[in-house]
């Protein structure tokens, strides 16, 4: 019987192999450097042309430079990293030009590593061989221990801790796999070994000591332990399983950010990319697919946290025969960016996943609709399909199937609401984006009256690894009621700002402390943003509470599509507050008055208490009025716009209160309700403040203590932030 | 030349020369080639980015002569293009400046940024400075919140932003903007 799917893949596959073969014998060092919106910024293309330079200048072929998406370390880029043969990678952080100098001379031609600039690197010297240990909390824990105790091996055997270093990884993503290994049984774990990238599966102090003495020792891999497996997320741990930040999380939607060139098939293929997309077009049962992401247990990752399964399932038994698919990434949600890293890191993920959503649903066109703010990923995204196009792998009879689909870019154009589902349907059929009233659903009746599916970006980002690993592996990722991980934007007052990937369940503090590094500069935390404008807060107290859709929405917030904003005892609720509902009261497109009318009266509520003109009566009316917003609005967003007020109300009540009742703002950042005193014992009359002080308001002689007028000050605050002397209080 | 069939007017041709001459080559293809495609008035807010990409702004002319050639109406024409953020209906400054305003920006200090940006250039938000060399506007998020506070300028992001480094940061476009002109 002809395979024409799977003689396609195996064609394509080869092909990829052998060229990527080719291209590593050739260049056996990789330079690898960050190519997306945020490492742009950051300075990463002076780095890469400065690169460039080098390798030139050096005349050496052996170099790769090698372009990667962004891997989500935000706080730290341009990184860059260098691969030698035979050692362990080493990734740089805020690389510059005159680094890149040193990088090239010292670790690249002199074999010697600039230790001082090494990400996240502590003082000391770089070890040579590290041993990984996978200690997800969900493959029953054998990790710590077993780790602890060939720590105490090695020690007994004198090997110094410099030279091996012995690391603790959160999850590989292999749990679940391991049952089908046949020596499984009894407690077990996987340690990758690198540089050497060599996956065991360890289940004893046997075992232990066999990798001791054969591989640490020996220099010989020990074949009886390999694992058979291939965990998911093993290139991104290979690449980056030194880095707590990275390997405290678990990679599954952004397993290749920053492993792969988002620009290169070959090397999405090399990843597996489009096996899934060949299964299902092999397999030709959309209901297996759906029954796969049933048991998956995936959950849209919009925000609302549909079930994904049963949304294609009300699709699919429409009548109507013509269907669409749309990707939405139209990421609005000020302080989330996790869409806008997948589309511009991983495109080509993206788009399998859609091809098999069109697949499984019966669709015969998709569009991705994403905000025109996004430029690079647009051009990702549309280089992907042009290059998907020209391969056969979107468009006439893909892989041989016979089966016809396409894909085209629509583009958003800066309207917040476009977010909600009937918005962007209007939108892309050129109207305003103004929604409707729901039902009729997309699935029901959505593009131009046909049923459609909309699912967000991180959604379509884990179909390909839910086909390849099963939907009882992913599920188990996960918690009861939601399977697998969710990415987080994590910004705000932490020390590292990024993208995260976790377990759904994973506890909030964590996610804030052992990835985020905590509270900068010290502060207290008090409360975790999540969800957006739609979305709530999570106070302090609350904060090992588990990341899940429905923990989450009991505490007065939403999942929502990602964001986590970390808030300090410096950030005033009351405040920001009133910030998300001017965002909402800006964006509400006016087509329904308890929107429209009630952000705008919370807004002046707000704005009244902030200025420290509130009363006692503002709160009743503020909750009445939020509830009314709540219960009445069209649409998804008016219905979860007054959130952050209902939210901060619970938990924060006394910041309200102080603000009205004692005129205070306790976080001392209300302007109206603050005025800055220069304190006569500290001051030492430098006159720093008196010249640059904007309403010309300080008095005093040089050497002699200064003093502010109050009635002239502005409160711009320019001297309390240039005094070296902390002699400006702010009371 | 082509006739509309469904405007059979006696001056269509010459209403048509008039308005295709308002409008660059690249969109007047575009809206050519989408003629006939299904549902090409779904396009309408594609060719209002194309027009803007080109003249920096949509003027009630771009928008009419988009009306008229794709044959939409023009009352529907104006209503998506003053719904949509992204639409500038003035014409701007050769550098656009995006503050961003959303949360990340918001609580590491953007305020700041954005007053200094008001005080050095002395416009507000939505305003083209004298020497027409910035525009400032602001901004909900441009997704790089790790490098909050940022401000966009044209397509580059520059962050993190102290108040302090805005004029040297302005300084850098007025000696670009010098550089072009001295060009042309």
């Amino acid at each position: 019987m002809p395979q024409p799917v799977h003689d396609f893949y195996q064609a394509m596959a080869d092909r990829v192999g052998r060229s990527l073969a080719d291209r590593g014998a050739e260049r056996q060092i990789v330079i690898q450097v960050g190519s997306a919106t945020c490492e742009h910024a950051a300075g990463s293309q002076a780095v890469a042309d400065e690169l460039v330079r080098h390798i030139r200048a050096s005349g050496r072929k052996d170099i790769l430079l090698h372009r990667t998406g962004c891997t989500g370390r935000c706080s730290r880029e341009p990184i860059l990293g260098v691969r030698l043969p035979g050692r362990l990678p080493v990734k740089y952080e805020r690389v510059n030009r005159d680094l890149v100098h040193r990088i090239f001379t010292e670790h690249i031609q002199g074999g010697t590593p600039v230790a001082q600039h090494v990400l996240d690197h502590e003082a000391g010297p770089l070890p040579e061989r590290e041993l990984l240990f996978c200690e997800g909390s969900r493959c029953h824990g054998s990790g710590p221990g077993l780790r602890e105790r060939f720590a105490a091996m090695l020690a007994e055997r004198g090997v110094s801790r410099e030279s091996v270093r012995i690391g603790a990884a959160s999850c590989f993503g292999a749990c679940g796999l391991a049952s089908d290994h046949p020596a499984s049984g009894g407690p077990a774990t996987y340690v990758l070994a690198r540089p050497e990238k060599v996956l065991y599966r360890v289940s004893g102090e046997e075992d232990l000591a066999a990798i001791l003495d054969g591989h640490l020792v020996g220099g010989q891999v020990v074949e009886r332990l390999r694992a058979q497996e291939e965990p998911i997320a093993l290139a991104f741990m290979e690449r980056y399983g030194d880095v707590a930040f990275f390997n405290r999380q678990s990679r599954v939607a952004l397993r290749n950010a920053g492993v792969v060139d988002p620009e290169s098939l070959d090397e999405y293929v090399d990843m597996d990319g489009f096996k899934a997309l060949a299964d299902v077009l092999e397999r030709r049962d959309p209901d297996w697919v759906i029954g796969e992401l049933a048991k998956a247990r995936l959950r849209g990752r919009g925000g609302g946290g549909y079930s994904t399964a049963a949304k294609w399932t009300m699709a699919r038994k429409q009548a109507d025969a013509t269907r669409f698919i749309i990707c939405n990434g139209d990421e609005g949600d000020p302080g989330a960016f996790m869409d806008r890293s997948m589309l511009e890191s991983d495109p080509f993920n993206i788009v399998e996943g859609m091809i098999i959503g069109g697949f499984a649903i019966g669709a015969q066109k998709g569009f991705f609709y994403i905000r025109a703010e996004y430029p690079l990923a647009i051009r990702r995204i549309q280089q992907a399909l042009d290059t998907c196009r020209g391969q056969g792998l979107l468009g006439r009879n893909i892989m041989g199937s016979g089966w016809d689909f396409d894909l085209e870019i629509r583009l958003g154009a800066g309207a917040f609401v476009c977010g909600e589902e009937t918005a962007l349907i209007r939108s892309i059929e050129g109207e305003r984006g103004q929604p409707r009233v729901r039902p009729p659903y997309p699935t029901d009746r959505g593009l131009w009256g046909h049923p459609t599916v909309i699912n967000n970006v991180e959604t379509f980002a884990n179909i390909s690894a839910i086909l390849r690993y099963s939907g009882d592996w992913y599920a188990r990722l996960g918690t009861e009621k939601s399977g697998g991980t969710k990415v987080f934007a994590l910004a705000g007052k932490v020390r590292h700002t990024g993208l995260v990937e976790v377990p759904l369940g994973t506890p909030l503090a964590r996610v804030v402390n052992d990835i985020g590094g905590g509270v900068t500069g010290g502060r207290e935390l008090k409360a975790i943003q999540t969800g957006g404008p739609a979305g709530g807060f999570i106070p302090a107290s609350l904060q090992h509470m588990e990341v899940d859709f429905e923990p989450l929405q009991k505490a007065g917030s939403i999942m929502g599509s990602g964001g986590m904003i970390v808030l300090s005892e410096d950030d005033c609720m009351v405040d920001i507050a009133k910030f998300y509902i001017a965002f909402s009261q800006d964006e509400s497109c006016g087509k329904c008055t308890p929107c429209r009318e009630g952000t705008t009266r919370l807004l002046e509520i707000l704005e009244r208490i902030t200025q420290g003109k509130g009363e006692l009566a503002d709160l009743d009316k503020l909750e009445r009025l939020a509830r009314l917003c709540q219960r009445t609005s069209l649409c998804g967003l008016g219905r979860a716009a007054p959130n952050p007020v209902l939210s901060s109300l619970k938990h924060f009540r006394g910041e309200f209160l102080a603000h009205i009742v004692d005129r205070h703002c306790p976080a001392k950042k209300c302007v109206a309700l603050i005025h800055y005193e220069i304190n006569p014992e500290k001051c030492v009359g430098c006159t720093i403040c008196a010249r640059n002080c904007p309403a010309a308001c300080i008095a005093g002689a040089r050497k002699e203590a200064h003093v502010i007028d109050q009635a002239a000050c502005v409160k711009c605050g320019n001297c309390f932030d240039v005094c070296k002397f902390t002699a400006v209080d702010r009371v | 030349m082509t006739t509309c069939p469904h405007c059979p007017t006696d001056n269509w041709p010459e209403l048509e020369r008039g308005y295709r001459a308002m409008l660059p080559e690249d969109v007047l293809a575009f809206i050519d080639g989408n003629r006939d495609r299904e549902h090409s008035e779904s396009l309408l807010i594609a060719t209002l980015h194309m027009v803007q990409d080109h003249f920096g702004h949509l003027g009630p002319g771009h928008l009419e002569a988009v009306a008229q050639l794709m044959q939409i109406p023009l009352a529907k024409v104006t209503g998506v293009a003053t719904f949509y953020h992204y639409f500038r209906l003035q014409p701007r400054g050769r550098f656009l400046i995006n503050v961003c305003l959303g949360t990340a920006c918001y609580v590491k200090g953007a305020e700041k940024v954005a007053q200094k940006l008001m005080d050095e250039l002395g416009i507000h938000f939505g305003e083209t400075s004298k020497d027409g060399v910035f525009s400032l506007e602001s901004t909900r998020c441009v997704g790089t919140c790790g490098l909050a506070p940022v401000v966009m300028i044209g397509e580059e992001v520059h962050g993190p932003l102290a108040p302090g480094q805005v004029p040297a940061l302005l300084e850098s476009y007025l000696a670009r903007a010098a550089e072009e002109m001295a060009k042309v």
